[in-house]
């Protein structure tokens, strides 16, 4: 890397000031450091960051003009690659979205199955998220555990969706097929053995003198500067607004379930690690919860909701039914029109809200999608978070706001 | 659904057409939002008034995108979505411009988040935000000299030449 | 307690007839404390073993690399426990995710700073041929700015296919000629991504 000499201040009018040299630092986009493709050209004054210059869209893939030319069902796999550690809950957004346009009502025992879901998929973001803090300051250890946690939530999605990483779960209207039990055994045995995992890795690093050290006070930022930001997610709790799509407008049933939202002080890395560490606790609660409740159901064959147009009728519907036949080909054709309308719909993804704003002119592809993705609103404020701060604190502070680059860039 | 605060909603209603009367082109409720369209010259005034307000309290901008008809007279909108935490109330704002005459007030004096959301709508469609400090392309190559999203761009790579249009119905 | 417990189990001791397989031999001569082969094969057997791979993982199939490193699927038993970040200490570029325009000039940086003997392997759907994205923004396939030596399709490859790929560069990496490098060929090869 050159160095050259970019900027002198002149103190020299003030009385024993020194003349400050600053060095221009690429840190580039491919970095072992940064998870992702983003590249910071950090103006540096020794060791301290003085200001960082930012360039993203190293990974851009136009989602939202692809999602003009396809249908509403094939729009399914793009949402996947969006926050690609937590698929499931882009998918399940994007259902919801869809379902809120056609006004298509889901039955009980398919929004539970989808809590199951995303509370899963949240728990499967935030080990990566916290091992990788882990990673940041030293601890590899921490990172090779939780992610034999992810293999485990991995055979669980693959059991029911065939995949482990970009899901594609879940239809509109609920499932493609009804759980088996090879899934709900292995649910019931990660949520059996997965909180001691959980309690070793939070061991390791917890009380950890040299972890407390290198992440209190690390890339802080006030409340009323995240809010005006638009931070949402665990780095806006970390910063002490308790402010969670699930509990403000609540969907899927969230409002049938009991937990609480951590929330943090100072919104430094320690206070976003600890909020997404107690966020997980609160995950597992939840899957109990629904674990709890689909159990005492009698019914246990419903997954997708009474709605032809859009959910793949019976098989012997189809062969004994004029309505069903039709309805079956113009969904395979892709010919199944959405009523013309204009909806913005969130959920609470493991960064933030994940909003999709979807105008729909009544025809077969939307007419605009809009995808309000969390992590590229509050990356605009990385510059002011690790301003004066080490080289060293400011890579924790990326790595502790989970910015993944398919989220960011879209 | 997102719950409607009637009485948060009519206030905003009530409070926005006393304040911006003309300017305010029409309003209506779609599905779960109510939407208000504005002449693009006053939408910063009126984010600004919205954040102000101590009734109503509209202080988190939740999105802020771009949109194209190409068969409207005023072919290029921007859509606001802000969002009042305390009421628990969303409304969405629009802002219309015409092609010769693409500029938008900046909403970056009222929130600091509109920043890299006003370039990736200038990056997608060109729209100019007068008083932005930094209006460039964020998403795609710098040099790039054509507004991806428009309508009468495609899609597709033009470089491939093993993809036969015939079998892809283009 | 404990160690009275742990005295009473049966301990496996090491001994030569335990099944541990090594590595064959090259073909070649040998005798009394001689071994002649072809060194070409030596160096490719040496080689093969214990590449140092760059990963460049950009986006869903870097975290099913992730994966493929942590202890479930391990990649170091292929002898890539030591992934390096630089490109002039790395052996293979593992290109892993989408590849946008952007980022096209940085990858054939980072290809033309690697040190010979190099290898490239494109995981993934889009790193192979620009997969589910055939937009204005991405480059269709990584060979159009760098030569690729082996394709790993899938979106995301499974790890075991990952695995799959790694063995088949390791096939090249073993029957390589060491005048590869040098010939005109590769030159040529070379020559038409406008690499000197």
């Amino acid at each position: 890397m050159k160095e050259k000499l970019q900027n002198k201040i002149d103190t020299s009018d003030i009385a024993g000031a020194e003349v400050h040299e600053f060095v221009t630092l690429n840190v580039g986009p491919t970095h072992p450091a940064t998870h992702g493709v983003f590249q910071n050209v950090m103006t540096m004054d020794g060791e301290y960051i003085v200001d960082a210059k930012q360039t993203i869209g190293y990974i851009h893939r136009a989602f939202e003009k692809i999602a003009e030319r396809r249908a509403y069902y094939q729009i399914l796999p793009l949402t996947d690659r969006l926050n690609y550690c937590s698929s499931p809950i882009n998918n399940m957004g994007w259902h919801m979205t869809v379902e809120k346009l056609l006004g298509i009502e889901i039955p009980k025992r398919v929004q539970y199955m989808r809590v199951i879901i995303m509370e899963l998929a949240r728990i499967a973001d935030h080990n990566v998220c916290n091992s990788v803090v882990g990673v940041d300051t030293g601890a590899l250890t921490g990172f090779t555990y939780m992610f034999q946690e992810r293999e485990k939530i991995y055979e669980i999605f693959e059991e029911i969706c065939g995949s482990r990483l970009t899901t594609s779960i879940g239809r509109i209207g609920g499932f493609e097929r009804n759980w088996g039990d090879r899934a709900w055994t292995k649910l019931r045995a990660f949520m059996k053995s997965h909180p001691a995992r959980l309690k070793e890795f939070e061991a390791l690093l917890t009380r950890n003198r040299i972890f407390l050290d290198r992440t209190i006070d690390v890339g802080p930022i006030s409340a009323e500067q995240a809010l005006n930001y638009g931070f949402t997610g665990p780095n806006l709790r970390a910063a002490g607004v308790d402010y969670d799509v699930r509990v403000a407008n609540p969907y899927c049933s969230y409002e049938d379930f009991d937990f609480i939202v951590p929330v943090g002080t100072h919104g430094d890395t320690h206070d976003r690690f600890s909020v997404r560490e107690a966020e997980m606790w609160e995950s597992m609660s939840i899957i109990n919860q629904a674990i709890a409740k689909l159990d005492a159901m009698e019914d246990k064959s419903t997954f997708n909701a009474d709605s032809d147009e859009f959910v793949l009728p019976a098989k012997e519907k189809v062969y004994n039914n004029m309505e069903a036949l039709i309805f079956h080909f113009k969904q395979v054709m892709g010919e199944t029109a959405v009523p013309p309308g204009e909806i913005y719909s969130a959920v609470e993804g493991a960064n933030g809200e994940l909003g999709f704003y979807v105008v729909s002119d009544g025809g077969r592809t939307p007419y605009r999608v809009h995808f309000r993705r969390p992590c590229f609103i509050y990356y605009q404020a990385y510059p002011e978070m690790i301003k004066g701060s080490l080289l060293s604190d400011a890579i924790i502070t990326m790595s502790s706001m989970n910015v993944i680059a398919g989220e960011l860039d879209a | 659904m997102f719950a409607l605060n009637n009485e948060i909603v009519s206030l905003t209603s009530e409070k926005l057409r006393s304040k911006f009367g003309e300017e305010l082109l029409s309003e209506e409720t779609i599905m779960d939002m109510p939407a208000y369209t504005f002449k693009k010259e006053c939408i910063a005034d009126v984010l600004r008034f919205l954040y102000d307000d101590e009734t109503l309290k509209y202080r988190f901008l939740t999105d802020l995108c771009g949109i194209h008809y190409p068969d409207n007279e005023l072919q290029f909108g921007v859509i606001y979505h802000l969002h009042s935490m305390e009421n628990n109330q969303r409304i969405r704002l629009k802002v219309f411009a015409a092609l010769n005459d693409i500029n938008v007030p900046t909403a970056t004096t009222v929130f600091k988040g509109a920043n890299w959301m006003e370039r990736e709508t200038f990056d997608f469609y060109g729209i100019v935000f007068t008083g932005h400090p930094n209006l460039e392309r964020i998403l795609n190559v710098a040099d790039m000299d054509y507004f991806p999203m428009r309508k009468e761009y495609p899609l597709e790579d033009g470089t491939r030449e093993d993809k036969n249009d015939d079998f892809f119905g283009r | 307690m404990l160690l009275s417990r742990k005295a009473n189990k049966k301990v496996k001791l090491m001994t030569s007839d335990n099944k541990i397989t090594i590595v064959e031999a090259p073909q070649g001569e040998s005798g009394t404390g001689y071994f002649a082969t072809n060194l070409d094969k030596a160096i490719g057997l040496a080689r093969m073993n214990s590449l140092w791979p760059l990963p460049f993982a950009t986006s869903c199939c870097g975290i099913e690399f992730m994966a493929t490193m942590s202890p479930h699927y391990d990649l170091a038993r292929f002898g890539m426990e030591r992934l390096s970040f630089s490109p002039r200490q790395a052996d293979l570029l593992m290109v892993m995710g989408t590849i946008a325009k952007k980022m096209g000039p940085i990858l054939q940086e980072v290809y033309v700073q690697m040190a010979e003997p190099r290898w490239v392997i494109a995981v993934g759907a889009c790193a192979s041929s620009g997969g589910i994205f055939d937009t204005y923004s991405v480059l269709q396939g990584i060979d159009r700015v760098i030569p690729v030596d082996v394709y790993v399709p899938g979106c995301p490859p499974r790890p075991e296919q990952i695995i799959n790929g790694i063995i088949k560069i390791q096939e090249l990496v073993h029957n390589e000629s060491g005048r590869r490098r040098y010939s005109p060929e590769y030159k040529e090869l070379l020559a038409k991504y406008g690499i000197e």
